[in-house]
């Protein structure tokens, strides 16, 4: 591997490199040696705190059901989020100034709240003026929550997406005489969409890490707050952070690698314009690109 | 109709968005710091290194920052007893939280850091290496100088990120922004003027981090 920062290693490198790598890997044993002893200290290490992990009952009790609910809310918000966005993402690049500035205030300003107070304003909301059982309403508030934050980063990534596409298809679809409307329908927003894959499905990985949110604070049963019960249920607090963390890595990391393969894919495929908007892509979407202002609301995708 | 705001003095509006403010500002130092060291170990020429840097990266972004947060009340601090040389209970929280925040975002800023190493073009190294520059002349002189002004951008991002992010703190007990809020909005009867007073403290205070932020990024990028 050649890197911008240094040569192939010689001889002397080598060997510098060598003692480095001893002298990290005795500090990393050691980092893990104190982990293990603190963790030992305390009694987490005792097989009776990991076993109930192995037999079934923990994980149809208590994860299961609350990674499912995780899933539900994801699933639902996205769903809800997608033609949400697209609607206010095409709403921005509209010609009419009175379409185009009123969309870009909501996006800008939703974009700019934490999503942990809209979903407490939402809970708020559901409880006072409608007549949502309590049992459903955390679910509600959190989709809620979800909804407005996400469809505000997905209309930049479609505004994104539609900006990516060459020049020539615009001009293309015009030359031939399609209307407005025609030309965003059946020319940019059909390629925008499969550019979009690998952004929207990185996307995900961020809200599925939201719902989390609603666990702790609107009591959502979703996966953190099923490891409370468990852990309250079996006193095992330590495994149990350990056996959702994995449960959330390795959700997401599927995600992740979904996405890329996706990106790949698509920068492969000889039929497209070649316009990909990966996750990275959108971490920089910086408005000099896109020709939008330096909103209040980037970062969406942490 | 904003009487009711002067009722709440634990903590205030004003010490709540302050409490934001300061979680924001010492954690973000301290993630710039955590996430540069991380960059260095992931384009470090020493394989055991770059293991690690990567390890982290991927295990710490793909875990929600609620499941950290919460694992450092009531798993340091319950189980471990690591107490951060707090004796009082909110000052406790208040340094967990800022340990939390630092270690997930670290993750993010270091991934934002070595996106503004690759954007340095391959030729710049080879031309430092030329003329007979060391490793250290070409790092400090060539390379980063060129890097750090290619992330102001992504850091930007990544700061905002981060003060949306802190009402997480909240979840501990940490009494800024959103805690604040959670307990008024379930006291009072202004629902949606509780809403918009918060909205409008964060978009006061991630608006400038943008707009001057970015102005900055716009202004040192490095011209090809």
């Amino acid at each position: 591997m050649t890197s911008v920062l240094y040569d192939a290693p010689g001889p002397r490198a080598k060997r510098r490199n060598v003692l480095i790598s001893v002298v990290f890997f005795a500090l990393l044993a050691l980092l893990a040696w104190f982990v293990w002893d603190a963790m030992d200290e305390k009694g987490q290490l005792e097989w009776a705190l990991w076993k109930p992990f192995t037999e079934s009952d923990a994980w149809t009790t208590y994860l299961l059901p609350g990674l499912g609910d995780t899933l539900t809310a994801a699933a639902l918000a996205m769903v809800i989020a997608l033609p949400l966005g697209a609607f206010f993402g095409i709403s921005r690049l509209s010609d009419h100034v009175w379409v185009r500035l009123p969309a870009a205030w909501v996006v800008e300003f939703f974009r700019a709240i934490p999503v942990l107070l809209l979903m407490l304003f939402a809970n708020e909301f559901y409880d006072r003026w409608t007549n949502v059982s309590s049992e459903q309403r955390p679910l509600y508030a959190v989709v809620t929550g979800l909804v407005l934050y996400n469809a505000s980063v997905l209309a930049e990534v479609v505004r994104a997406g539609i900006l990516a596409l060459p020049k020539g298809q615009t001009e293309a679809a015009k030359a031939i005489g399609l209307r407005k409307g025609q030309t965003m329908s059946s020319i940019l927003l059909p390629q925008a969409v499969t550019a979009m894959l690998p952004a929207i499905v990185s996307q995900l990985v961020v809200i599925v890490k939201d719902t989390a949110l609603g666990g702790v604070m609107i009591g959502f049963t979703e996966l953190l707050n099923s490891r409370g019960t468990l852990a309250a249920n079996y006193a095992n607090p330590v495994p149990s952070f350990v056996v959702v963390a994995i449960l959330f890595i390795v959700l997401n990391f599927i995600l992740t690698s979904f996405a890329s393969w996706l990106e790949k894919r698509l920068r492969r495929s000889k039929r497209s314009t070649g316009a990909v908007l990966s996750a990275e892509d959108m971490e920089e979407l910086n408005p000099a690109a896109t020709g939008g202002t330096y909103g209040t609301g980037a970062g969406g995708t942490i | 109709m904003f009487d009711f705001i002067s009722d709440y003095d634990n903590p205030t509006l004003w010490g709540a968005f302050w409490m934001t403010v300061k979680l924001t500002v010492v954690s973000g130092l301290g993630s710039l710091i955590w996430g540069t060291l991380l960059a260095a170990m992931r384009v470090s020429p020493v394989p055991l290194m770059r293991g690690f840097g990567t390890a982290y990266v991927n295990i710490v972004r793909n875990i929600p920052l609620t499941v950290i947060i919460i694992f450092t009340s009531l798993g340091l601090a319950d189980i471990f007893g690591v107490t951060m040389g707090a004796t009082d209970f909110k000052v406790q929280g208040f340094r967990l939280a800022i340990l939390g925040f630092v270690a997930y975002t670290a993750a993010f800023v270091c991934e934002a850091i070595r996106s503004g190493i690759n954007t340095v073009p391959m030729g710049q190294a080879e031309a430092a290496r030329a003329i007979g520059l060391t490793f250290t002349q070409t790092l400090r002189l060539i390379i980063l100088p060129q890097a750090f002004r290619s992330v102001i951008g992504p850091l930007a991002n990544v700061l905002i990120a981060l003060t949306k992010n802190t009402t997480v703190a909240a979840a501990i007990g940490v009494a800024e922004a959103a805690y604040l809020m959670k307990e008024m909005i379930e006291n009072e009867a202004q629902t949606l003027l509780i809403g918009a007073v918060f909205a409008f403290g964060f978009v006061v205070l991630t608006l400038p981090t943008g707009l001057i932020l970015g102005w900055l990024s716009k202004r040192l990028a490095v011209k090809r």
